[in-house]
């Protein structure tokens, strides 16, 4: 897999405590990667040094396979989690200076936002300050801002704060767009849900330390419980316990008459099909589900079970 | 554009195109005119109407000598003090009770009225009466042409102070015109370092707590945000300046002109006499447009000019840098103070220091405090109308600049980690840490 970014065991100590701890993850282009963490657990400081804001201690950041360069920034979109913007400024001004800082030409970064504007459907506002619009307008306002220049990895620090569900939606609409057309990005947020939502990847950070990492996909199944819901209707309404050499029963509720809702644990080595096909003699199943952790449980898994390291 | 060019050019349009920069660009001359020659107007003003005053001479001798004036017109008094004190009328302005010989007894006249006296009439009529009484006492004394011998030996000296320059020639000098030429020019650096500098840390300040800086930051060196915001609104300040010597310039031509100078002239005699003061030709102009040309002949604008924008460039790099060190390290205006409050005592140090410098320009306090970076942009205002010797003005120079490099240096560091800490205020001892951080 090509990785648009990668970090190599980088290290940053802070005069009082060690806010990242070799530190390695590897971002896939083209994908949208969520970097996850609890307050304080040394995300911000990552995404400062991928943006060169500050310097790791030690260790490497390669980017778009070479070890990071200054000129790198202008590919590096970044939208931080405390929004701010020139108050007294005019938008469409504040905008222009903006995305010339980040290497595009007055004319060129003109046209850019015009179809942005207009995208949004914005354009009204070019000549107001900033304080005169609402902080969803502003929160628009600095996305635009974030993307203007086209970079080829967007860090997105909880972008859906502060918006509407209908503002909210559409910028997760414009989000999945930026991926289709081939953009990178980093997606850092709180909010489980729309991890599993739009992310391919993840890293969750605890406590300066990567503690899991991978696909989404691929963590899920990681924390798999085993453990299966089944709805079974019999006709004389009586089921003996489901304990046998490819599962175990964990516990049963009698709904009305002969229906059961039973949760078994299966056996790792047994396959689903063998245990479909054992569950049919028994009566005529219902459903049958398997339980698999939402990101949300697995957040706090993960996190409740990495016990303090620094203290 | 480079990038710190961009951001200069942000900082300067941004605050050159505000409302009360223009306000105070072109006010500020115009009221300072106003200060100087609203007043002088004013007083030129004279009241029209002629002030009657009665005269009740007693003596006899006293009243016939008194002439009236524009202002002031005597009548003799027919009646008594209290008939015009109870006049309904009030048209005798005032009484002038003479009640014995003066020469006996100075205490002998009085003038009463209604209304309080104003100065000018108490000294006018004193000054006649004070006139006659020299003359009789003079004449008391039986000498022929006593008088005349009197005014005779009264004569002045105008004495003129000449400096021998190192060339060989001789130049004019005035002490007062070089004194308020150094005053006028230590306030203005003052106010601007002050001022400007105030406006660089209210910049740093306001975004950081607008939270831009992230955004900055993500697109620039933060030395490069520094030094752009830091050289913007020096230029800023430097375009006043030069506004307000331009808008003087033109304030004080066309005073000149309304006084009755030929402004040509004068500025033609200006421009030779900055040129070569020996080709001076003597006697052309009137009066008062020599007076100004001898003055700005004493003074050496260009010098003098050249001077005072190279330490204004030193020592606002040098406080501008440090009130951005301050302001990136605190993220709140209260929070401030305690680093501001030793660079304000400092400056102002430097600005008494200046003004006691006019006493002694040359005395051991002024030699060193415009020698020692940190109040020599100040001080050095005040001796620099004094000629100084070069080697003293170019130590200083050098001196200053050194050292606002070095406060760049360090302030562009402490600059870098303190404009992304939020939360407690650091103590100084943390800031001075600061430093040492890697990037």
């Amino acid at each position: 897999m090509e990785y648009l970014l990668e970090t190599q065991d980088v290290v940053k100590q802070y005069a009082s405590h060690l806010a990242l701890d070799k530190v390695s993850v590897q971002v896939p282009e083209g994908k949208i990667f969520g970097l996850l963490g609890p307050n304080g657990a040394g995300k911000t400081t990552l995404i400062r040094i991928i943006n060169r804001i500050t310097a790791p201690d030690s260790g490497e950041v390669f980017f778009d396979g070479h070890p990071s360069r200054p000129e790198d920034i202008y590919q590096i979109g970044y939208l931080p989690e405390e929004r701010g913007l020139y108050k007294k400024m005019k938008v469409g001004e504040q905008a222009i200076y903006l995305a010339q800082l980040k290497g595009l030409s007055y004319k060129e970064a003109r046209q850019r936002l015009q179809y942005w504007f207009e995208k949004f459907d914005i354009m009204p506002w070019w000549n107001k300050k900033l304080e005169e619009l609402s902080k969803g307008m502003q929160q628009k306002v600095q996305f635009v801002i974030t993307v203007i220049h086209a970079p080829k990895l967007l860090i997105l620090d909880e972008p859906f704060s502060g918006f509407d569900p209908v503002n909210a939606d559409r910028l997760k609409q414009e989000i999945l767009e930026l991926k289709e057309k081939g953009h990178t990005i980093i997606f850092s947020t709180h909010n489980m849900a729309s991890v599993e939502e739009i992310c391919d990847h993840i890293a969750l950070i605890n406590h300066s330390h990567v503690v899991l990492k991978g696909s989404v996909h691929e963590v899920r199944n990681q924390f798999k419980t085993h453990r299966y819901h089944i709805r079974i209707q019999t006709p004389d309404g009586n089921i003996p316990p489901l304990d046998g050499p490819l599962c175990s029963e964990l516990s049963r509720v009698q709904d009305d008459g002969h229906i059961y809702n039973i949760c078994i644990k299966k056996r790792p080595e047994a396959s689903n099909s063998d245990l479909l096909r054992e569950l049919c003699g028994r009566g005529e199943i219902l459903s049958f589900s398997e339980e698999v952790p939402s990101m949300h449980d697995i957040f706090i898994q993960v996190v409740s079970n990495n016990p303090t390291n620094a203290e | 554009m480079s990038k710190i060019g961009l951001i200069i050019k942000r900082e300067y349009v941004q605050r050159v195109s505000k409302k009360s920069f223009l306000l105070l660009t072109f006010l500020t001359p115009v009221l300072f005119a106003a200060l100087v020659f609203v007043p002088l107007w004013l007083s030129s003003i004279k009241g029209d109407e002629v002030k009657k005053i009665a005269v009740l001479d007693s003596v006899g001798k006293y009243a016939p000598l008194l002439q009236n004036t524009e202002e002031i017109e005597f009548v003799s008094a027919d009646g008594d003090m209290e008939s015009y004190r109870n006049d309904p009328d009030k048209e005798i302005y005032a009484f002038l009770s003479i009640t014995g010989d003066l020469l006996q007894n100075p205490k002998a006249a009085v003038l009463y009225s209604q209304k309080q006296i104003p100065m000018s009439i108490k000294d006018k009529v004193a000054s006649q009466l004070n006139e006659m009484l020299r003359d009789e006492k003079l004449a008391s004394f039986n000498i022929p042409n006593l008088k005349n011998i009197i005014e005779e030996s009264k004569v002045s000296c105008d004495l003129q102070t000449i400096k021998w320059e190192e060339d060989g020639s001789a130049n004019t000098t005035s002490a007062e015109v070089a004194s308020i030429a150094g005053f006028v020019l230590t306030f203005l650096i003052y106010m601007f370092i002050m001022i400007y500098g105030a406006m660089v840390m209210q910049g740093v300040m306001e975004e950081k707590t607008n939270r831009i800086m992230e955004v900055m930051v993500s697109s620039v060196r933060p030395f490069d945000l520094m030094m752009g915001k830091i050289i913007g609104i020096g230029m800023v300040g430097l375009t006043q300046v030069f506004l307000w010597a331009i808008l003087t310039t033109v304030l004080l031509m066309g005073a000149m002109f309304l006084l009755g100078g030929d402004p040509a002239q004068t500025a033609d005699m200006v421009a030779a006499s900055q040129m070569n003061p020996a080709a001076l030709p003597a006697g052309v102009g009137n009066p008062t447009a020599l007076k100004l040309q001898e003055i700005l002949n004493s003074i050496q604008i260009t010098q003098l000019s050249i001077n005072f924008v190279l330490y204004f460039i030193g020592g606002y790099l040098m406080y501008a840098s440090l009130f951005a060190a301050i302001g990136s390290a605190v993220d709140q205006q209260e929070d401030s103070s305690q680093f501001m409050s030793p660079m304000m005592i400092l400056m102002v140090f430097a600005l008494y220091a200046g003004i006691y410098s006019v006493e002694n320009p040359d005395g051991p306090l002024a030699f060193w405090c415009s020698l020692i970076p940190l109040t020599s942009p100040i001080v050095m205002m005040v001796r620099l109308p004094f000629d100084i010797p070069v080697w003293e003005n170019l130590l200083s120079l050098v001196l200053l600049f050194g050292t606002a490099i070095a406060c760049v240096w360090v302030s562009g560091k402490i600059y870098r980690v303190g404009i992304l800490m939020y939360g407690k205020k650091p103590g100084v001892m943390e800031i001075l840490r600061w430093i040492n951080y890697k990037g």
